[in-house]
């Protein structure tokens, strides 16, 4: 034992053991605060097949970083380099010390394996590993220099903005980024001495001399083992948290968890899941078209980790889920910005028993209709839908036709929990009494709301699925008319409820379809949604003019839409057809 | 002889002005200064889901507020869906939403 010991290893072993005892004590304490549901569904799911797939994709994301090498290869080799390239020099490592023909093998032997081990038996092996230790060591060191590259010019790996990190991450990510490079002049120092180096260590070694070798090569491995030890004390109080936490979070979304409406336990795991890698920063659009700096997402789930979030930056956020089609871990952003909005007393109950006597319909046989509030300020429509409705002979019960009732996203956005839940009773209430067959609504809002929040005894449909299937079954027969038109995706219903494929289907059947520059996933805010309370006007209309110049890519006649807000603020102070998809098939109806 | 419009005549108030707090109508406009740009017109009263339901005049509301009348608008502003089409229609550009929910934040705590 006395022959593989010195003390410098006593900083790294002592900052091992601190790592692990703050990781577990850390991932115990948020279990506790798992919410009774939580709980059970990880204890009804721990044993089972879920974990073979969860294995897969906890490899794939933790240490091939596959998501982030589709938003842009070099970040994702940056990443992978530094992930992929330390995990194997640990394995790497393992297996040769297990492997040297030492009496006894210390789990710190992989780590400083060159300063203790000079000389083996079979120069063949040991050759064989100081040349793939060498190049692993390289391959990290070559992601090292473009995380330096990226701190200077972060276009290099396709990214405008990056995250401004505080003191402590700024702290622990230069310990990071000393490790390597200290260990690559650790084990030069030791090949200049003992020959024990690969083809990197070697001719770097053999720049020194020996006296400079022999005088620096102890303190040298100090200060690696120094860098080790303080990266592994900082890890779980900084970004560096979500290495673990990213494998743990995988495992848990395969068990089925997920965001509740409250904070919990699970949401302590996704906050440290996020690595403040910054992706979600260029595509904001409070960023790109307004160049509010601080509101992000990866600002706002690092300031809720810490504890110290103000309501102005958790209410600025249109909740448009792009930075959650971004993320390469995917947190449920939109969620845990929602339960941060909680606006504890002022969230009362009983405030809307004034709906309490309104009767529902009796509308066996029917499908519903739900126009939802925005509808009615675009009256054009509800009235497409009912011209549609009679075109395809089906029997309709317009649930709002002269009084909403809000289906209470709107409240659930802001944090207003119970209200929220007050009006979702209702409705819930009016929907099962009425018998209804299915219901269709026209808001994407609304729709996100039935089908995510609501627990409906019958189907929900988006007004474009219900479309695209009568004009599938041949219900309603269409003409194709001339127009070019562009499909504008509501945030709501394409990121919301992922329904990208329905409403081209229908325009494809009705008009010339264009494409946008940046569609589905990627499509642009028109900034009216009603995430964000804090913007006001003429900043809402510089969102709207960004996401109205994508659509102009191509030069379309005509912009379509499916969502009643989007086509109110295309409407706003702007000069340009825009309709709604029920619009533009109601107009092209073949009348039988 | 009574005939039923569908609505009725605000009661007529008298408020001295003198002795109104305006406390909360400057503290409101500090949070959400667009809230002077209102020019009363009652388009958001107009379009207001909640006021199909239930007498709900955000119009009246705001000039109550306003005056420094603050009696009981609490109750009155927790009628609100939060729906936002009075947002969409004011014709100023106000944004109703914060207004309508700072005014009950403001309200509610002393």
């Amino acid at each position: 034992m006395s022959q593989y010991f010195s003390p410098f290893v006593l900083p790294f072993c002592a900052a091992v053991l601190v790592l692990l005892g703050i990781c577990i004590w850390k991932y115990v304490r948020w279990y506790k605060h798992f919410d009774r549901l939580q709980k059970a569904i990880f204890l009804k799911n721990l044993i089972s097949w879920k974990f073979i797939p969860a294995l897969w994709e906890a490899f794939r994301e933790g240490i091939l970083h596959v998501r982030i090498s589709r938003k842009n290869l070099v970040l994702g080799y940056m990443h992978r380099s530094i992930a992929l390239g330390w995990f194997l020099l640990i394995v790497v490592g393992a297996i040769e010390s297990h492997m040297a023909p030492t009496e006894s093998h210390p789990f710190w032997m992989g780590i400083f394996f060159r300063y203790f081990v000079h000389d083996t038996p079979s120069p063949g092996i040991s050759m064989f590993f100081a040349n793939l230790m060498d190049f692993l060591l390289l391959y990290v060191l070559s992601g090292i220099t473009l995380a330096y590259l990226k701190k200077v010019y972060s276009r290099i790996v396709g990214m405008k903005k990056v995250t401004k990190h505080v003191i402590f991450d700024q702290f622990a990510k230069f310990s990071l980024w000393a490790i390597f490079p200290l260990r690559l002049l650790s084990e030069s120092l030791s090949a200049n001495l003992y020959h024990n180096g690969g083809f990197l260590t070697q001719s770097v070694g053999d720049l020194f001399s020996s006296s400079f070798a022999s005088t620096f090569e102890l303190l040298s491995w100090t200060c690696y083992s120094f860098s080790l030890a303080i990266f592994f004390v900082a890890l779980p109080f900084s970004r560096y948290m979500h290495i673990f936490t990213e494998i743990v979070l995988i495992f848990f979304r395969h068990l089925g968890l997920k965001e509740r409406t409250a904070k919990t336990g699970f949401t302590m795991y996704e906050l440290s899941a996020c690595s403040r890698c910054g992706i979600c920063i260029d595509n904001c659009p409070l960023n790109k078209q307004l160049a509010i700096p601080n509101v992000q997402s990866v600002y706002f789930l690092r300031d809720l980790r810490y504890k110290r979030v103000k309501p102005e930056i958790a209410d600025n956020c249109l909740l448009c889920a792009r930075c959650s089609s971004d993320c390469p871990v995917n947190i449920d952003l939109m969620s845990i910005r929602q339960q941060a909005r909680h606006k504890q007393e002022l969230d009362t109950q009983h405030n809307y028993q004034y709906l309490d006597n309104i009767q529902p319909f009796n509308a066996i046989g029917r499908v519903g209709y739900f126009a939802g509030c925005m509808s009615h300020l675009t009256p054009a429509i509800p009235e497409a839908m009912v011209a549609i409705f009679e075109a395809a002979g089906q029997k309709y019960w317009y649930m709002d036709e002269d009084k909403t009732i809000c289906c209470g996203r709107p409240l659930m956005q802001q944090g207003y929990l119970n209200q929220a839940g007050e009006l979702r009773r209702k409705n819930i209430e009016m929907i099962k009494k009425s018998k209804i067959q299915f219901l269709i609504t026209s808001c994407p809002i609304c729709y996100q709301s039935f089908k995510k929040e609501y627990k409906l005894p019958v189907p929900v449909i988006h007004h474009t699925e219900y479309i695209a299937g009568l004009l599938q079954s041949g219900k309603i027969k269409v003409r194709k008319d001339d127009l070019k038109t562009v499909y504008h995706d509501p945030c709501e219903l394409g990121r919301g409820c992922n329904i990208y494929k329905e409403p081209r289907q229908i325009l494809k059947k009705t008009t010339q379809l264009v494409k946008a520059k940046s569609e589905k996933e990627d499509s642009l805010c028109c900034g009216y949604n009603l995430g964000n309370t804090l913007i006001n006007n003429e900043q809402q209309k510089k969102i709207r003019d960004a996401a109205f110049k994508n659509l102009m890519h191509k030069k379309p006649d005509v912009i379509a839409t499916a969502c009643p807000m989007c086509k109110k603020a295309f409407k706003h102070s702007m000069d340009f057809p825009i309709r709604d998809i029920a619009e533009i098939v109601k107009d092209n109806l073949i009348k039988k | 002889m009574a005939i039923s419009f569908g609505f009725t005549i605000s009661q007529t108030r008298v408020v001295n002005m003198d002795n109104c707090d305006f406390g909360k109508l400057h503290q409101l406009e500090r949070i959400t200064p667009s809230f002077k740009k209102c020019m009363n017109c009652g388009a958001c009263t107009a379009t207001c889901s909640a006021q199909q339901f239930v007498s709900f005049n955000i119009r009246k509301v705001k000039s109550l507020y306003t005056m420094g009348q603050l009696g009981g608008l609490d109750k009155e502003l927790a009628k609100c869906m939060l729906c936002g089409k009075c947002t969409l229609v004011c014709p100023r550009g106000l944004n109703l939403r914060p207004i309508i929910m700072n005014m009950r934040k403001l309200l509610t705590t002393k």
